[in-house]
C-alpha cells in the first residue's frame, strides 16, 4: 500500500494531574491509509479521545511521532497546526457547536475565515456543501430553528468546505436520537464512498458498525484493531 | 483575515447582548463626552477673551496717574497726566501707533421726549484708531471742533436705538446733561466688553467740550484726561514700548531714580490673558477629571470582555479547532472592544455636540467651541483605550488551549 495518510508510532501522552503523572497513551502505533472510515472505540478513560485531539492536531503528543499525510507534527508551531486544521481536517463534534444567532451559510463558512481561499468563492463553496448535505433550503436558518439532525448536518457542511483530507468525528451521534443518528452515520458512509477518509470516536458498538474498520483502546494502549467483515448500511437501517 | 468579516463579526457578537453592550459603552460615552465639553467650554472662554482683546483694539496701553503713598495712607492720583504727555508718547516713543486722551463722565441725554442715561466719553479722534472703531454713518470730529471745544457728538449704536429708533440722528440736536450737542456721528456696533458691559452704550463729544461743560477744569492740570489709551503697532514688542513710555513719563514728571511713579501703565491684553489663563486652568482641570472618567469606562470594558471571553470559551474552541490561529482570535477579541469604545466615543461626541449646541441656545457659560481635532482626538482616545483596555481580554483567549476550549462546560 501507499504512505498512510496518517502514521502513528510509539505516540504516548502524558498529562500532569496534581503531583502525579498520567499516561493517557502509552505508545501506540497506528496507520490509517486515504479512503478509510475508522471507529475508535473505548469506554471514558480508554484514551480514544486524547488520540482524536492528537489526530485532529488540537494537541501534540508527548513522546512518540504522528505523521500527517507525511507532515510530522510534533515539529509544527501552533500557527501551523492551526493551517493543518484548517485546510485539512474537517471537525464534526458530540455538541454540533455551531454559532448561534447565526445562519446555517455563515457557519459553514466560518473555516473560511482562517484560510486563504477568496471571498468571492465562499458563498458558492458553502451553497454546495449544504447541498451535498440535504440542506440547501435551510441555509438562512439559525441554529436555533434547526433539528438537532439538521445542525449535525450543517456541522457535517462546514467540515467539508475546506475539502479536508480528513474528517473527524466526535460521538457525531452522541446528542442525536436513534432515526437521526442512523441519518446521518449514511450521511457519512455516503461522503466515505465519495472517497473522504472519516475517523469517528464513538462508545457505542452499534455505531462503530457502519464503520470499516475498527479500533478499541483501552487504558491508553490500542487492544485491537481490526476490519468489519459485516458492514452495516445504514441508509437501509434508517429506511427499515 | 478580512476586516470587514471581523467587524462583522464584533458588530454581531455586541448585539447579542445589546443592553449589556450599551451600558458597558456608557463609561466611554460619558468619558468622552465630558471631556469634548469641558474643553469645548475652555475653547469657548479663551475665543471671548480673545474677542475681547481684539475688541480693544489688539495691542494697547492704558496710562493712568497713580495713587500717592505718603505715611501709608493713599490719596487719588494728585499727580494728574495730561493731554501733552499723549502727544509725547505718540509722538516720541517708537511704534506707538496712536495715544489717545481720554475723560469719562455720565449722565443724561435727552432727544425729544426720550431721555437715556449713558457714559458720555471726551476724546479726540485718535480715541477711534485706538479702539480700531468705525463711525458707521456721519462723519469724525474736525480739528478745529476738537480744539475749539465745539458741541458736536458722536453718539453709540445702543444711544441711537433708544433715542432715536428708526430715524437718522446725523444733525439732530441732542441734550447733553445740561447743553445742546448736534449729532455727527454713529458709531458701529461693539458689542460686550470683558466685564459684559455693553460697549455701544456710550457719547462721544470732544475732550475739551466735556471737560468745560460736565467734568469741570482744574487749574493745577487744565488739560487732565482720566487716562490715555495707546495703541502699538502689530508685531511690536509691547515690553520695549511699556518700558520706553515709563522712561519718558519720568523723565517728565522728574521723577528721580528710586522714586516711585506717578502713573502707572497696564496693558490690558495681558490682564485679560492672565485671567483667561485661570480660566484655562480651571478647564484643564475639568479635563483631566472627565479623563479618569474615561479610563473608569476603559476598566468596565475590560471587565465585560473578560466575562464575554469566558462566555464563549467553546465558539473561541470551535474557531481554534476550524483553523484560527492564536493571532486571530487576539483580533477578533480586540476588534470587538475597539468597536465597543469606539462606538461609545461616537455617540459621546454626538451628545456632546448636543449639549452644546443647548448650551450655546441658551447661552450656559461663554459659550463652547467643539474644535474637530479635539472630537478627533477623542475618538483616537477611546479607541485607544479600547486596545489597552481589551488586550488583556483578547490574549487571555487567544492563549486557550483548543482542547480545553472546546470542553468548556
Amino acid at each position: 500500500m501507499s504512505q498512510p495518510l496518517l502514521r502513528v508510532r510509539q505516540a504516548k501522552k502524558v498529562y500532569a494531574m496534581g503531583n502525579e503523572l498520567v499516561w493517557a497513551l502509552k505508545g501506540v502505533d497506528l496507520d490509517i491509509y486515504q479512503g478509510e472510515f475508522v471507529a475508535i472505540m473505548g469506554s471514558s478513560g480508554s484514551g480514544k479521545s486524547t488520540m482524536m485531539n492528537l489526530l485532529g492536531c488540537l494537541d501534540i503528543a508527548s513522546e512518540g511521532s504522528i505523521a500527517f499525510a507525511g507532515q510530522e507534527l510534533s515539529s509544527l508551531s501552533k500557527n501551523e497546526l492551526a493551517s493543518v486544521r484548517n485546510q485539512r481536517i474537517g471537525f464534526v463534534f458530540q455538541q454540533f457547536n455551531l454559532l448561534p444567532r447565526t445562519s446555517a451559510l455563515n457557519n459553514v463558512t466560518l473555516p473560511l475565515l482562517y484560510s486563504k481561499i477568496p471571498e468571492s468563492d465562499w458563498l458558492s463553496r458553502a451553497k454546495q456543501c449544504l447541498e451535498s448535505v440535504g440542506l440547501a433550503s435551510r441555509m438562512d436558518h439559525h441554529p436555533s430553528q434547526l433539528s438537532g439532525g439538521q445542525q449535525q448536518r450543517v456541522a457535517i457542511a462546514r467540515a467539508l468546505i475546506n475539502d479536508p483530507l480528513m474528517i473527524l468525528a466526535d460521538e457525531p451521534t452522541g446528542a442525536l436520537d436513534t432515526q437521526t443518528g442512523l441519518e446521518v452515520m449514511a450521511l457519512f458512509q455516503q461522503l466515505n464512498q465519495q472517497g473522504k477518509t472519516i475517523v469517528l470516536v464513538t462508545h457505542e458498538p452499534e455505531i462503530a458498525q457502519f464503520a470499516k474498520r475498527k479500533l478499541t483502546f483501552r487504558d491508553g494502549e490500542l487492544i485491537s484493531d481490526v476490519r468489519n467483515e459485516y458492514v452495516k448500511q445504514a441508509a437501509k437501517e434508517s429506511a427499515a | 483575515m478580512k476586516i470587514v468579516i471581523l467587524l462583522k463579526t464584533a458588530i454581531t457578537a455586541l448585539r447579542v447582548n445589546v443592553l449589556r453592550s450599551c451600558l458597558t459603552m456608557l463609561g466611554i460615552i460619558i468619558g468622552v463626552a465630558a471631556v469634548i465639553i469641558m474643553v469645548a467650554m475652555g475653547a469657548g472662554a479663551q475665543q471671548k477673551v480673545d474677542e475681547q482683546i481684539k475688541s480693544l483694539g489688539g495691542n494697547v496701553f492704558f496710562v493712568t496717574g497713580a495713587f500717592r503713598q505718603s505715611g501709608g495712607a493713599r490719596s487719588a492720583s494728585v499727580v494728574k497726566i495730561n493731554e501733552d504727555d499723549a502727544n509725547l508718547i505718540e509722538k516720541q516713543v517708537p511704534g506707538v501707533e496712536a495715544a489717545a486722551p481720554y475723560l469719562s463722565a455720565s449722565g443724561q441725554v435727552i432727544y425729544g421726549n426720550l431721555n437715556w442715561s449713558t457714559e458720555i466719553d471726551g476724546i479726540d479722534n485718535r480715541y477711534f484708531v485706538v479702539r480700531d472703531w468705525e463711525i458707521a454713518s456721519g462723519r469724525e470730529f474736525t480739528a478745529a471742533e476738537v480744539s475749539r471745544g465745539s458741541k458736536v457728538v458722536i453718539i453709540g449704536e445702543r444711544v441711537r436705538s433708544e433715542l432715536f429708533g428708526a430715524s437718522d440722528p446725523i444733525g439732530q440736536t441732542l441734550r447733553v446733561t445740561n447743553f445742546n450737542a448736534t449729532v455727527i456721528g454713529v458709531l458701529n456696533e461693539k458689542g460686550q466688553d470683558a466685564r459684559g458691559e455693553d460697549q455701544d452704550d456710550v457719547i462721544f463729544l470732544p475732550i475739551k467740550t466735556v471737560r468745560n461743560k460736565i467734568t469741570g477744569v482744574t487749574a493745577t492740570n487744565p488739560k487732565s484726561v482720566r487716562f490715555i489709551q495707546v495703541s502699538a503697532y502689530d508685531g511690536e514688542d509691547m515690553g520695549y514700548i511699556e518700558e520706553e513710555m515709563t522712561r519718558l513719563l519720568r523723565q517728565r514728571m522728574r521723577i528721580p531714580v528710586g522714586g516711585d511713579d506717578l502713573f502707572r501703565i497696564r496693558n490690558v491684553s495681558e490682564m485679560i490673558a492672565t485671567r483667561a489663563e485661570t480660566i484655562q486652568v480651571f478647564n484643564t482641570l475639568l479635563a483631566w477629571v472627565a479623563s479618569v472618567s474615561l479610563v473608569v469606562g476603559g476598566i468596565g470594558i475590560m471587565n465585560i470582555m473578560l466575562v464575554s471571553v469566558t462566555e464563549r470559551t467553546r465558539e473561541i474552541g470551535l474557531r481554534m479547532a476550524v483553523g484560527a490561529k492564536p493571532s486571530d482570535i487576539l483580533y477578533q477579541f480586540l476588534i470587538e472592544s475597539i468597536v465597543l469604545c469606539g462606538l461609545g466615543g461616537f455617540i459621546g461626541v454626538m451628545i456632546a455636540y448636543g449639549f452644546v449646541f443647548i448650551g450655546n441656545q441658551y447661552g450656559i457659560g461663554a459659550g463652547g467651541i467643539i474644535e474637530t481635532q479635539v472630537v478627533l482626538l477623542s475618538l483616537g482616545f477611546s479607541g485607544l483605550i479600547g486596545v489597552f483596555f481589551g488586550y488583556y481580554p483578547a490574549l487571555k483567549a487567544s492563549r486557550l488551549a483548543p482542547i480545553d476550549a472546546l470542553r468548556y462546560e
